[in-house]
């Protein structure tokens, strides 16, 4: 049984993919820094990709789950933290009067939202809802690939299709009428760095952003995986030894 | 039974009292396995080793996670983000109920292939399926918890399918949501049961493993130990056999955990449970696809459910359907070829399952639908009685001695029964 059983898993593993390829879109593949089992953020690419969202995307998505603290991961100190959370409006309270009021962020407050409510953004966007973007890399099949695929898959419309009002034509969004205007034209933003702000550059930086806030332990995931992973092989082989040895005597 | 083999006088004062020292011993030394089992009976000590693993990261989870339809996303968020090690503990908690349900499914293949399910062990059998089955309503609720979008219309879905029993159905379908529609009781409801079920498993399991120690382990071979010459104590053997199954799957179960955790969940679970906003296909977790296709596969809704259940109801008859005294596959020809024709039959409906209920994928459904019960319902009974089977060996060690002998011989060679 063992024997079949192997093979029958084996050819599973095989066709597997076969089977479940053929989707409607095509995605742009490329080899992110954080794939594979030692892979890590760019955090010269995290940071760039927090510009574009702020300058760009944060008029209409939020970051709810992403407090300004979290920035320590892309590189920032405490007191550029303090500055930046200081930089947004957070709304507190009550006071001793009963009195909510507006102060200066700090680093423990999470990302202000664009608007109140979801009826205030969809209101806002001709009743399309942008979606909140903490967790849009894990909240799609293929995220990083297709974050990328997405951003700069705008084309004009193929002549067959008519796109109607308040729609925009889009390679890789599923059905290719998304209701998010092209964002991304290029050199949208001045880098800092001086990296030239292509559209191909600043979608990648925010792929990177993107990830890191749906999955920012990714890479304590990897690093304690590759010890966890040689541990336990080393203990695969030494209980196969060890049963070996007793075994030894049966017949 | 004495106390007197323990060394320790602590040890043999408590033992004096309460012997549990003196059956952990029993069960070690004196309980006699047949020698000749190989890999496939890792599996059950695998399926004891994950609840286990699911029991504990289950309660550190239940630590931090907040079971309302308000709270209960960014709970599960504050898990991966902000709790100390959250995120392993989440992760392993998901993972390893994928790996419980691979390792049972294999488990349950092994006892198809070897006849385990045949006298004396039907209740032991039994007892296995009525495991599987809380295992189900398990998982299923704990689906539900992050209260994602395939959280939530999954529950829709599965719930709504006991409306379409008469007369009570709506009752039922009102009592599992504690309301009109599955909201907030439904998920408080649904945690408390979380929380219990796997106990109640413990305890099933706990009568598993008294009905399993009756008459011991089946064997490869199928026929009974006949003396001491066919067994060997538990300790040290089995212990180190285990010892190198759990190895490897603790192995496979941190890859995943490490490396690939999400890929057997749905990336839609990752959006908030939205009420107005149905998913463009709803699909149950992967374990539960070969059933989910079985449903679909009907076109009425209570024939669907009831088939979906009774696919489940013919392994609780399994011992009297299939009726040949011959237990292991090794000796039935005809029989391993539907064995591994109802494996295939079983991964092609989970395939299905997972697809749109559509055009040609409805068609297969159907036709791995009726060779699914055709297999049981058929196919098992015609068999045990037209079947010529091969002889058996006299005893265990006849074919175990024989195997030593042609070492040589290619890999697997030695596996055939000896004549
Ligand atoms: C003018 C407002 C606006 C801006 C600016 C904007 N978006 Fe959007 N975005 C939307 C709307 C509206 C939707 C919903 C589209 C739909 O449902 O068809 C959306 C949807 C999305 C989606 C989800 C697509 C899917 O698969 O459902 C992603 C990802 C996204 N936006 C990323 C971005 C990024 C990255 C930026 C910054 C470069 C950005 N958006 C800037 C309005 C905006
Ligand atoms: C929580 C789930 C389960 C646990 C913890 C569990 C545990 C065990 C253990 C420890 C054994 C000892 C033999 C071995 O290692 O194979 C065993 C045997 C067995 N189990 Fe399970 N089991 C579970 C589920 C099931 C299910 C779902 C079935 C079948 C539907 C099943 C059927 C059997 C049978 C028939 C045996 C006897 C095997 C033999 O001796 O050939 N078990 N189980």
């Amino acid at each position: 049984m063992i024997r079949y059983l192997i093979v029958f898993a084996l050819s599973l593993f095989l066709i597997g993919p076969a089977l479940a390829a053929g989707g409607a879109v095509e995605l742009t593949k490329r080899d992110w820094s954080f794939n594979g089992p030692f892979g890590t953020f760019d955090k010269a690419a995290m940071q760039r990709g927090f510009q574009v969202y702020r300058e760009v995307c944060a008029g209409c998505h939020s970051m709810k789950y992403i407090a300004f603290r979290n920035f320590a991961d892309l590189g920032y100190n405490e007191s550029e933290i303090k500055a930046l959370a200081a930089e947004y409006e957070v709304e507190d309270g009550p006071n001793d009067d009963g009195e909510m009021f507006i102060r200066a962020g700090i680093p423990a407050d999470r990302m202000p939202s664009p608007y109140p409510n979801d009826n205030a953004a969809r209101a806002g966007n001709g009743g399309a809802l942008p979606p909140d973007l903490s967790l849009i890399a894990k909240a799609r099949a293929n995220g990083p690939d297709y974050l990328y695929s997405l951003l700069v898959g705008y084309k004009d419309a193929p002549s067959d299709t008519s796109v109607p009002d308040g729609m925009y034509y889009n390679n890789a969004y599923s059905g290719n009428l998304i209701a998010m205007p092209q964002p991304l034209y290029g050199d949208d933003v001045t880098y800092a760095d001086g990296t030239t702000a292509s559209i191909e550059v600043m979608s990648a930086d925010l792929t990177q952003f993107l990830m890191w806030a749906a999955e920012p332990k990714l890479e304590a995931r990897k690093r304690i995986g590759v010890a966890v992973v040689f541990f336990l092989s080393v203990f695969v082989i030494l209980s196969i030894l060890a049963k070996r040895r007793v075994w030894a005597d049966v017949h | 039974m004495s106390a007197e083999k323990f060394q320790n006088p602590v040890v043999r004062w408590i033992d004096h009292r309460l012997p549990i020292f003196s059956m952990l011993d029993h069960e070690k030394y004196d309980y006699p396995v047949p020698k000749n089992l190989n890999y496939m009976w890792n599996f059950g000590v695998l399926a004891g080793l994950s609840l286990a693993i699911m029991i504990i990261t289950g309660i550190v989870l239940a630590m931090s996670y907040t079971a309302h339809v308000d709270y209960a996303f960014e709970a599960v968020e504050r898990i991966m983000r902000d709790v100390n090690h959250g995120w392993m503990i989440r992760y392993i908690h998901m993972n390893a109920a994928s790996f419980f349900f691979i390792v049972v499914y294999i488990h349950i293949f092994r006892g198809l292939y070897y006849g385990s399910y045949k006298a004396p062990r039907e209740l032991l059998w039994i007892l296995g399926v009525v495991i599987f089955l809380l295992m189900m309503a398990t998982a299923f609720m704990g689906y539900v918890l992050p209260w994602g979008q395939m959280s939530f219309w999954g529950a829709t879905v599965i719930t709504n399918l006991f409306s379409a029993i008469p007369v009570v159905g709506d009752s039922i379908v009102t009592l599992l949501w504690g309301g009109f529609s599955v909201d907030n009781p439904t998920l408080n409801r649904f945690f408390s049961l979380h929380y219990l079920m796997p106990f109640v498993i413990a305890g099933v399991v706990v009568l598993h493993i008294i009905a399993l120690h009756r008459f011991g382990s089946n064997n490869p071979i199928g026929i009974d130990a006949s003396g001491p010459q066919d067994t060997i104590s538990f300790h040290p053997y089995y212990t180190m056999k285990d010892m190198v199954g759990i190895a490897v799957f603790l192995l496979l179960l941190a890859i995943a955990v490490f490396f690939f955790p999400n890929a057997m969940g749905h990336p839609d679970n990752y959006i908030p449970a939205n009420p107005l906003q149905t998913p463009a296909h709803i699909v149950p977790e992967w374990y539960f696809l070969p059933f989910y296709a079985i449903l679909r596969a009907v076109p009425d809704k209570l024939g669907g459910v009831l088939l979906m259940f009774g696919a489940i109801a013919v392994l609780f008859v399994l011992p009297w359907l299939d009726r040949s005294p011959v237990r292991s596959a090794r000796f039935r020809p005809l029989f391993r070829i539907f064995f591994w024709l109802l494996l295939i039959d079983a991964v092609a409906l989970g395939y299905l399952g997972g697809k749109p209920a559509e055009g040609i994928y409805v068609v297969l459904s159907r036709i791995a639908t009726a060779w699914y019960f055709l297999h049981f319902l058929v196919i098992l009974p015609l068999l045990s009685v037209f079947e010529t089977t091969k002889p058996l060996p006299k005893s265990i060690s006849e074919p175990v001695l024989s195997r030593s002998k042609s070492a040589n011989a290619p890999l697997g060679a030695g596996l055939e029964p000896a004549e």
